[in-house]
């Protein structure tokens, strides 16, 4: 990536009182892209956001904003006025839905007629241009998130952060809340920084990822480098130890799709439209492997592989599989002494169209 | 029996009669108590929300003070009041002791410290992050102020009902510095005392009734306000 970075942060140090709350030695941003901040409550992924937002006082440190350093106080206004935060409560004005979406505008001065085009744009974004009248407190959970994103994205921020914007809603909600955020992503290409909880948000929604632990930043990579080498256990256990293949939906025909994965066609069950990209998640104990290729077998999926890499757990053995993707399979000792495995040894693989889990990119 | 009933006969007479004397008395301290609130809502409200939107040393002490002349009692202010303005006093020179103008000051500065308080707990009971959420949104320092004050619009009308509720009614204040001077400084509290003192019962019923009534139904308007803001 050589283009300079919308956002970024060097040396950044918050303290709450005496504590040190947060220590970025480094951070960028670059225009266009998601950022998901992941890690434990209390990690400093609030505050981080906070601070990049300009909303925060700083101990010591830079934020750049477009290649120029914010250090006055007019620079910090230009940054609040190029960034929105939208909180992980929705923090609703006491008045009509409306009135509350176009509030950030009025701030600016606009005219009726831009507020009143801009306030429409944002409400259609979310697919709620029939609670205009509402008074905001009337809302349910979900439609105030609504409210409160498109209230965001209705000033045309260059760049949108997000607080656990997700918790506290149901999972239906949160499904077509995440669905309607990423088109919107995807179409206005705003960048975004996300402080998210879930591993399956995560990879839908963000390009990078910045793992964050009592105030630092430990890693920082695309997700896909992140999930693949998780470097501690926090966040071994938060990508989960499934293998996840980045693909993409060839065909998609009564209930069953083609996924390209590395010039493969993996079956999975789900109906992505075509051209849709997505991740395939396999968890290591669907996969079967056997000596010869398995004839009249139920599972959709058989490749040949290469044994990597045989590692021994306490109650089984974990194989490192190359089938032009890597892939890993947890067998039990019995069975790995039976099969004779070495590494080197081309195997079998199967795994059932239902037991790859799709997430849309 | 008989005497409060005559005195309520006399009292609906002389309100339906529009009596000039009891439709003056009226009018002067709608306008005093009027005006006083108006001060105190300035001067309250502005100072109640930068206490509440600023961290400084000794936050605690200035609440704990404002939250004590909540409380303050009239006679107390009435004292100072008239101490300030007395002739050899540091305001003398402006000689506006037993005048309106030392009426509305001495109201003022009972009620300024009620709607201060008032105004002060109100943001202080916004959610703590709405602040930053609207600044996030572009707003300068003063269009977030006022969409706090907006956002806190009914515990501020609350302010008011108490700050009018209390400087109406009071007495002691005002005779202090008023003096009860017919047509002049005589305000309803200061009359039907007065007229209390000289046994016309009549008369002093009919006072207090309009006094009743004038705090009803300023209560009454305020209250429609805020119930209506409330159901929306």
């Amino acid at each position: 990536m050589k283009q300079s970075p919308l956002l970024s942060a060097e040396n950044l140090v918050v303290k709450r009182g005496k504590v040190t709350v947060l220590n970025v030695d480094e951070l960028k941003i670059f225009t266009g892209r998601t950022l998901a901040l992941i890690g434990p409550n209390g990690a400093g992924k609030s505050t981080l956001l906070l601070t990049l937002a300009g909303l925060l006082p700083m101990e010591s440190g830079k934020i750049y904003f477009q290649s120029r350093q914010v250090s006055n106080f007019s620079d910090f206004v230009m940054l609040r006025r190029h960034a929105a935060v939208v909180f992980q409560e929705p923090l609703l004005l006491n008045m009509s839905v409306e009135k509350n979406v176009a509030v950030g505008l009025k701030f600016r001065n606009l005219s009726r007629a831009q507020i009143k085009n801009s306030v429409d744009e944002a409400l259609a974004y979310f697919g709620i241009e029939q609670l205009a009248k509402r008074a905001a407190k009337t809302l349910s959970g979900g439609e105030s998130k609504r409210v409160s994103l498109a209230r965001a994205f209705a000033i045309k921020p260059k760049i949108i952060l997000l607080d656990e914007a997700f918790n506290s809603l149901d999972a239906p909600t949160r499904e077509a809340i995440i669905d309607d955020l990423q088109n919107i992503l995807q179409k206005t290409k705003i960048t975004a920084v996300l402080a998210l909880h879930d591993r399956e948000e995560t990879l839908r929604l963000a390009h990078d990822v910045a793992v964050m632990s009592e105030g630092k930043i430990i890693q920082q990579g695309t997700t896909a480098q992140v999930f693949h080498q998780p470097i501690n256990e926090y966040i071994a256990n938060f990508v989960g130890t499934e293998v996840i293949l980045e693909g993409v939906v060839k065909k998609s025909e009564a209930g069953l799709m083609d996924v390209a994965v590395s010039g493969h066609i993996i079956e999975a069950v789900g109906d992505f439209k075509t051209g849709q990209k997505v991740c395939c998640c396999l968890r290591p104990e669907n996969i079967t492997v056997s000596k010869t290729v398995p004839e009249k077998i139920s599972a959709r999926n058989v490749f040949k592989g290469k044994v990597l890499k045989a590692a021994r757990q306490a109650y089984f053995y974990k194989l490192t599989l190359d089938c032009g993707f890597v892939i890993s399979a947890y067998i039990t000792i019995p069975s790995f002494d039976e099969l004779n495995i070495c590494e080197g040894d081309t195997l079998a693989v199967s795994f059932k169209a239902t037991a790859v889990h799709m997430i849309k990119r | 029996m008989d005497l409060i009933l005559q005195g309520i006969i006399k009292a609906f007479h002389l309100i339906v009669s529009f009596d000039p004397e009891v439709i003056s008395i009226t009018w002067l301290s709608l306008k005093i108590s009027g005006t006083a609130t108006l001060i105190s809502l300035f001067v309250g409200v502005s100072v109640g929300v930068a206490v509440a939107l600023n961290d400084f040393f000794g936050k605690r002490l200035v609440i704990s003070i404002i939250n004590t002349g909540m409380g303050l009692p009239p006679v107390v202010v009435g004292l100072f009041v008239t101490i300030m303005i007395w002739r050899s006093g540091p305001f003398g020179f402006l000689e506006i002791l037993y005048t309106p103008y030392a009426m509305i000051i001495a109201q003022a500065v009972i009620a300024t410290p009620i709607v201060m308080g008032i105004s002060l707990a109100a943001i202080q009971n916004l959610p703590p992050n709405l602040r930053l959420q609207i600044l996030s949104l572009g707003a300068s320092r003063l269009q977030m102020v006022w969409v706090l004050v907006k956002e806190s619009r009914l515990p501020l009308l609350a302010a008011v009902m108490a700050g009018f509720g209390g400087v109406i009614s009071e007495i002691g204040a005002s005779i202090m510095v008023g003096g009860n001077i017919k047509g002049y400084t005589r305000v309803l509290t200061t009359a039907t005392v007065m007229e209390t003192g000289k046994g016309n019962f009549d008369l002093a019923i009919a006072l207090a009734i309009i006094l009743l009534l004038l705090a009803f139904t300023i209560n009454f308007l305020l209250t429609q306000i805020q119930q209506r803001q409330q159901s929306r």
